[in-house]
């Protein structure tokens, strides 16, 4: 079976033109693989600087990686033809975390909706286009009549990233993107928007890349979770095992962080050591500086990703006793846990 | 830490905006006081009216705005008070940590001179080199090193912005500190350690502080009491855990339903429908159009008072307006 998209190795560094010493290396050998035939929804978690969105801007081939292939229906994106770039951009969808940035001011909010199905010649007509953006705007909960005609600054955010949504419904894709879609949005509209990103991935089974470092919408929206730290993958598994029993270090850290809304269930105390900002260091373990439990070697060799149980990857010395994980791609983890032991 | 006398008390605040639609009422007739030495927690969706009370705390409205009803900090009135004594009074005796503090910094000048201005506008009677030490102070005191004094804003991260401006916020120890969305836009971590560093330094100087935000999970991790503000109206006010346990006003059973927490993974609950328009306010209690609590044609026609309930619990709706 041919996978969907398919990360292989991707290596991206910014800076370090000439004369220039400093090179950020934002990710960092990732190998990821999303099956054509895989209705959930991922989650990529991560602090600012994690790569997160770099991995995104490569999956939407905004970025070219700096070494390895983004591969998409078996192809390497940058190596398309005009016709199988056409049919990779309107496949790959995004929504994107700023929902007063997306739109132009000046024109009306069916701009964003219009466009895409001119450009992919989706409508034959203008009464089609019409309707299919009033059945893609019904589909998000909006009424098109009060919708469309408008212009953005006479909606407010919940509304504009809903619309958002429907645009990236338009174009029926294979996969969506969705890079903090929430994170600017009132706390009551989030469950509706979540909800609605949720439904997509049932209804279209489609997968979802859900970027984001809230953990807590996380939980509820997604099935599978990788951890990035500092460009590489800290740990990987299911949603429920990963939040409820995290195992690295980092991710005990993020965990912990949590505001949960429950006077009971108080900040714990067991992270004080995992404080301060982090030093980089190009040796060793990227979360050595910051992490409780470092011992010497963490400093030496980054340790590889040893596997906690079938399902569940942790890059840390203090799992050594499990054994590595065999394929490098964290993709084959996650369709693990469909297949019987 | 707690103190019977009221540090502030709020009574009847209106803020209404003219403007060329109409009036917008964006606080309606708020009641709220703090004693001295708690934190209070001020939550609602956007366009409830948080800020807009914060502002009108600060004396920060700006026409077509205006403020009525009474202020009370500390046994002076703000809203009669003239711009002048006003003037001294915010920082020394209230200060406010804007929304969005990777704004409110001066990109061009160092963060040492942004601490040393309002010291030095309130004339805080001391020479440069002791401002520099009060400066090198108030830096440590939110958990950032001296050497930060000499830089500028852009070569700070978030989390540390959001501590200069904590360090000028209680540069003249304030009575009561309002803090608006301190850590929007942070990460968890960050948040979690800029949280930490606020709640540690109220306590110490013993301070009121306003924290507002709609994030329910922050309030139950920092406050003591909360208020729900919906449409300009104060919903529900009452002590965190109380309010947590036992939430009495529908909107606030709502609000605390659609919180994501641990278990039940999967399970969505947003509230249906949008708050009301602040201009062509429907009759009756702002939420009745979506209450699943609704009584019947008294929630469409009469608005609800904020009644205290029990010791310190007050509620706006009808559905205690009987008892």
């Amino acid at each position: 079976m041919t996978q969907l998209i398919e990360l292989r190795d991707v290596t991206k560094v910014f800076g370090g033109g000439i004369g220039k010493k400093d090179v950020t290396v934002a990710l960092d050998h990732m190998t990821f693989t999303l099956p054509q035939d895989f209705p959930h929804i991922v989650t990529i978690a991560g602090e600012s600087g994690s790569g997160k969105t770099t991995l995104m801007m490569l999956l939407l081939g905004f970025y070219e990686p700096s070494a390895g292939e983004v591969l998409f229906e078996g192809k390497n994106i940058w190596k398309l033809n005009k016709e199988q770039t056409i049919e990779f951009r309107r496949s790959v969808q995004a929504i994107f975390q700023d929902p007063f940035a997306v739109y132009n001011p000046f024109y009306k909010v069916d701009n964003l909706l219009s466009i895409p199905i001119k450009n992919f010649k989706i409508a034959n007509s203008k009464e089609e286009a019409r309707e299919l953006m009033s059945t893609a705007l019904r589909r998000v909960g909006l009424r098109p009549e009060e919708t469309l005609g408008r212009f953005p600054h006479q909606l407010s955010g919940g509304q504009r990233q809903r619309i958002a949504v429907a645009r990236a419904l338009i174009l029926k894709p294979k996969l969506l993107i969705a890079d903090e879609p929430v994170s600017m949005v009132d706390a009551s509209l989030r469950a509706v928007i979540l909800r609605q990103i949720k439904d997509l991935n049932q209804d279209l089974k489609i997968p979802v890349l859900y970027i984001t470092h809230d953990l807590t919408t996380a939980y509820h929206a997604s099935e599978y979770i990788i951890v990035l730290y500092r460009g590489a993958v800290m740990e990987a598994g299911g949603v429920e095992t990963v939040i409820r029993s995290p195992k690295h270090p980092y991710t005990q850290l993020l965990v912990n962080s949590i505001p949960w809304p429950d006077p009971n269930q108080l900040w714990g105390q067991a992270v004080e050591a995992a404080r301060g900002i982090g030093t980089r260091q190009n040796l060793g373990c990227r979360f050595a500086s910051r992490c409780p439990h470092v011992m010497d070697k963490c400093l030496e060799t980054p340790p590889p990703l040893y596997e906690v149980d079938r399902t569940h990857v942790a890059s840390c010395y203090l799992f050594e006793s499990g054994s590595t994980m065999a394929d490098p791609d964290i993709g084959t983890l996650f369709a693990k846990e469909k297949m019987p032991a | 830490m707690n103190n019977d006398k009221p540090l502030l008390e709020i009574k009847d605040l209106k803020t209404y905006f003219y403007v060329k639609a109409g009036t917008v009422k964006a606080v309606d007739g708020v009641d709220l006081s703090l004693n001295s030495g708690l934190k209070l927690g001020l939550v609602g969706e956007s366009g409830s009216g948080k800020t807009t009370i914060a502002l009108s705390l600060m004396r920060m409205i700006k026409p077509p705005g205006t403020v009525e009803g009474q202020i009370w900090l500390d046994g002076t009135e703000l809203v009669k008070l003239s711009e002048e004594a006003m003037r001294e009074m915010r920082l020394s005796q209230l200060s406010y940590m804007p929304q969005g503090a990777m704004n409110s910094l001066n990109p061009v000048a160092r963060v040492e001179a942004q601490i040393m201005d309002g010291m030095i506008d309130h004339g805080v009677p001391m020479n440069k080199n002791e401002l520099k030490d009060r400066v090198t102070q108030l830096l440590e005191t939110v958990e950032l090193t001296a050497k930060v004094g000499r830089m500028y804003p852009h070569e700070l991260s978030g989390g540390m912005k959001r501590r200069v401006c904590l360090a000028i916020a209680i540069s003249l120890r304030p009575k009561l500190l309002i803090a608006d969305e301190p850590t929007s836009a942070l990460d968890v971590v960050i948040q979690r350690q800029v949280m930490e560093t606020i709640t540690a330094l109220v306590n110490d100087l013993n301070l009121s502080m306003i924290l507002i935000g709609h994030d329910m999970g922050l309030m139950a991790q920092s406050v003591d009491r909360l208020a729900v503000m919906y449409a300009g109206k104060m919903f529900e006010v009452g002590n965190m855990r109380d309010l947590f346990a036992k939430p009495m006003n529908p909107y606030t059973r709502v609000l605390i339903d659609s919180l994501p927490v641990l278990g039940n993974r999967g399970v969505f609950k947003g509230i249906p429908g949008t708050p009301p328009s602040l201009i062509n306010r429907p009759s009756g209690c702002p939420f009745h159009d979506r209450c699943p609590e609704r009584i019947g044609a008294i929630c469409d026609e009469k608005m609800p008072e904020l009644l205290e309930v029990e010791p310190g619990r007050w509620v706006f709706c009808h559905l205690y307006q009987g008892a």
